[in-house]
């Protein structure tokens, strides 16, 4: 594995009596593109405040492009928070210089790459309005083109695709896979397991303010057992002691993971036994089963922690 | 982040805030609002010491021939230039009548003009009938004019050397030039620190505050925040010391301004000290204020606090404004050394003393102060809006602490 863009040790974050991150432990190699999922309050986004140096964990350490000190390489990181804040009064071009300025870049050079990126995507009648006479989708875009301005190494976007319509989302990833071809590092959150699963090579779930898992889509997937679908002729015979024993029926409809052993015994066993294999698929899992999978068992050994003995 | 990228960080958040505030349609109204009470102060008190120069003093009927009452008026004169403008009685001749008593109730009931008292025989057995008590000082005037008139020596000429200020002189109004200052300065850090307390607000209500709090340091923040407000109000100060200026040179004498005796440090330095004592004063004030306005998250919730904070102010001032009378006392001290007083205080000793280094180890402290007090409050901003930092008190921490260690 190469160089590391973030890494994470033990944070921990409490809110008063609340612990809304509980040692999260990350790594996020350079040039990836990682998902951080996780449910609703699983503690993504204070763990996305807490890589950036925007609040402090309570105990645990995190690097950010090399430095301890996350604030110290905010030059080179870009952030889009969840929720989207922009001055009202401010031009769309000021907007996007003025967060470039923020990271170090000269306001002049900041207007000049404004007007090329709104140029760029159609905007330019657009950019000496004020932010509150835009619509709430070029808004964000002139949100997500001030947190690109400066060219950054490192781009965290915290659940980018929410309040985007199917086209601009799809905007929006081809945007992220071309950030990724020039080498930056992109982090995001999300919920939504599709984008995940079409851009990310590596995923970390989050759930109950833990890392659920940490790793590549692919390992996600593997772990959980491949799915058989199977519809037999037969509705009864030996053939059915070859079924593990949380197989699904639905008429003469099968669904079941595929057992230890593998397809080849249990095709054997199948036609063996005269099931009379109508039709027979073995499915490999996706994110989303895995995901569902990772975090529901996370959310459930949570709550079996909280109840009292 | 090292202190450059600090500094210059505060610099873009800064260099929006004020081009933000001096390019709005808000910022004219604040310019021109506090020059409308003063212009409609100066028309109506203008009329207003005429109208009561004209008809607030009262009105005495002297019933006296032509002759003597000449010489009663010449004798008024006499007196009114030696009083620097003070107001004397004033009087009306009226021709004796045959019927005196009723000639004096007639004239008491009269309204044209309206007649406090009548004078009768004021040469030979002066009688006066009206309101006046016989011990006020209008009859004390009356009486003065008379002998005046009766007199038959000249006032003597006295040959007047004129000195620019004499020590008795200087130090009353060097005094009134301390006050004076402390009270401008108060009025003008009133008037302007208490926009500090809803500065973060916009950045709130807009979330705008993530964005910056994930690029620059919150020190940075409250930092161009504080000298972006300095910079509008220095640019206010110019606008109505401009205007104020223009008004005396308009409305006064030329020789108004020439004829003030200078403060102890001399005029130019004594206006270069104010402008630092207020760029000081607001950084301090204003530091706090940004703080304790940075908690709040609502416009109704900074009305609150307005209040209390003002009340403040109020006591600062009050504490520097009696140390005034006695630099040099420990009441005087204490108002240089506690930080937040310590402006004003100074600003009254650059009227009274001549020795400058105090005011150098003054302003170095009261910018060490400004220093600690924004690191303060950012830290206090970080620990309950960002909710960073640990949430648990220290205390509890450390009954934590030691309940694991047992």
């Amino acid at each position: 594995m190469g160089e590391a863009a973030v890494e994470a040790w033990d944070l921990v974050k409490d809110f008063g009596d609340k612990r809304a991150v509980d040692g999260v432990s990350l790594r996020v190699p350079a040039g990836s593109i990682c998902g951080i999922l996780g449910p609703n309050g699983a503690g993504k986004t204070t763990t996305i405040r807490m890589l950036l140096g925007i609040i402090d964990p309570s105990s645990g350490t995190r690097r950010l492009l090399g430095s301890d000190r996350p604030l110290d390489a905010a030059h080179e990181v870009g952030y889009l928070p969840e929720e989207r804040g922009l001055y009202p009064a401010m031009t769309a071009r000021e907007a996007i210089a003025f967060m470039g300025a923020l990271r170090g870049l000269p306001l002049k050079e900041g207007r000049r790459r404004a007007t090329d990126m709104l140029a760029e995507r159609g905007l330019s009648d657009w950019a000496d309005r004020p932010i509150r006479t835009l619509s709430k989708g070029m808004a964000q875009t002139v949100q997500l083109l001030g947190t690109l301005v400066h060219h950054p190494r490192l781009i965290v976007l915290d659940e980018p695709f929410s309040g985007l319509d199917a086209i601009n989302q799809e905007k929006l990833e081809s945007l992220i896979r071309a950030q990724a071809e020039a080498g930056a590092t992109i982090i995001f959150s999300t919920h939504v397991i599709a984008h995940a699963e079409r851009l990310c090579e590596r995923i970390a779930i989050i759930a109950a303010g833990r890392v659920a898992f940490e790793g590549a889509v692919d390992d996600a997937r593997d772990r959980l057992r491949p799915m058989v679908r199977l519809r037999t002729r037969a509705s009864d015979g030996a053939w059915r002691s070859a079924l593990p024993p949380g197989a699904r029926q639905n008429g003469r409809d099968f669904t079941f993971e595929l057992p230890e052993g593998g397809p080849e015994p249990l095709l054997r066993a199948l036609i063996d036994g005269g099931a009379g294999i109508d039709t027979l698929s073995i499915e490999r899992p996706g994110l989303h089963d895995a995901f569902v999978a990772i975090a529901g068992e996370a959310v459930v050994r949570e709550m079996a922690q909280e109840v009292p003995a | 982040m090292s202190l450059p990228r600090t500094l210059r960080a505060a610099w873009v958040i800064g260099r929006r805030d004020f081009t933000a505030t001096v390019m709005s349609k808000a910022f004219l109204l604040f310019l021109l609002g506090p020059l409308f009470p003063v212009l409609v102060g100066v028309m109506f008190g203008g009329i207003g010491a005429s109208v009561a120069s004209n008809a607030e003093r009262p009105v005495v009927a002297v019933v006296a021939s032509p002759q003597a009452f000449a010489r009663i008026e010449a004798a008024r004169g006499e007196l009114a230039g030696a009083m620097n403008g003070g107001a004397l009685v004033r009087m009306t001749r009226f021709d004796p009548a045959p019927d005196t008593a009723a000639q004096v109730d007639s004239l008491l009931k009269s309204n044209q003009p309206p007649v406090a008292a009548v004078l009768l025989d004021p040469f030979g057995q002066p009688r006066l009938t009206g309101s006046f008590g016989s011990g006020s000082g209008d009859v004390a005037q009356i009486r003065l004019i008379l002998a005046r008139a009766q007199a038959s020596r000249p006032v003597p000429d006295i040959a007047v050397t004129t000195v620019r200020a004499s020590a008795g002189t200087a130090a009353t109004i060097r005094g009134i030039t301390a006050r004076l200052g402390q009270g401008l300065l108060f009025l003008l850090t009133l008037l302007l620190a208490g926009m500090l307390l809803s500065q973060l607000i916009e950045e709130k209500s807009n979330k705008v505050i993530e964005v910056l709090a994930a690029a620059v340091p919150v020190d940075a923040i409250f930092l161009g925040k504080l000298f972006a407000m300095l910079a509008m109000s220095l640019v206010g100060i110019a606008v109505w010391a401009s205007a104020a200026i223009g008004a005396i040179a308009l409305l006064a004498s030329p020789n108004v301004l020439a004829a003030l005796p200078p403060p102890a440090v001399g005029w130019p330095l004594f206006a270069l000290l104010g402008i630092l004592y207020f760029a000081m004063s607001y950084l301090l004030i204003g530091a706090a204020f940004l703080g304790i306005g940075a908690q709040a998250s609502t416009v109704r919730q900074v009305q609150t606090l307005s209040m209390p904070v003002t009340m403040a102010q109020v006591f600062i001032f009050a504490f520097a404004s009696a140390a005034a009378s006695q630099p040099n006392g420990s009441l005087g001290i204490a108002a240089a050394v506690f930080p937040l007083s310590s402006p004003f205080a100074m600003l009254a000793r650059a009227a009274e003393s001549a020795a400058l280094w105090p005011h150098l180890l003054a302003v170095a402290w009261q910018a060490l102060w400004v220093a600690l007090i924004l690191k303060l409050a950012a830290s206090l901003f970080r620990r309950s809006v960002l909710k960073s930092g640990s949430a648990r008190r220290w205390w509890r921490r450390a009954s934590k602490g030691s309940s694991v260690t047992a």
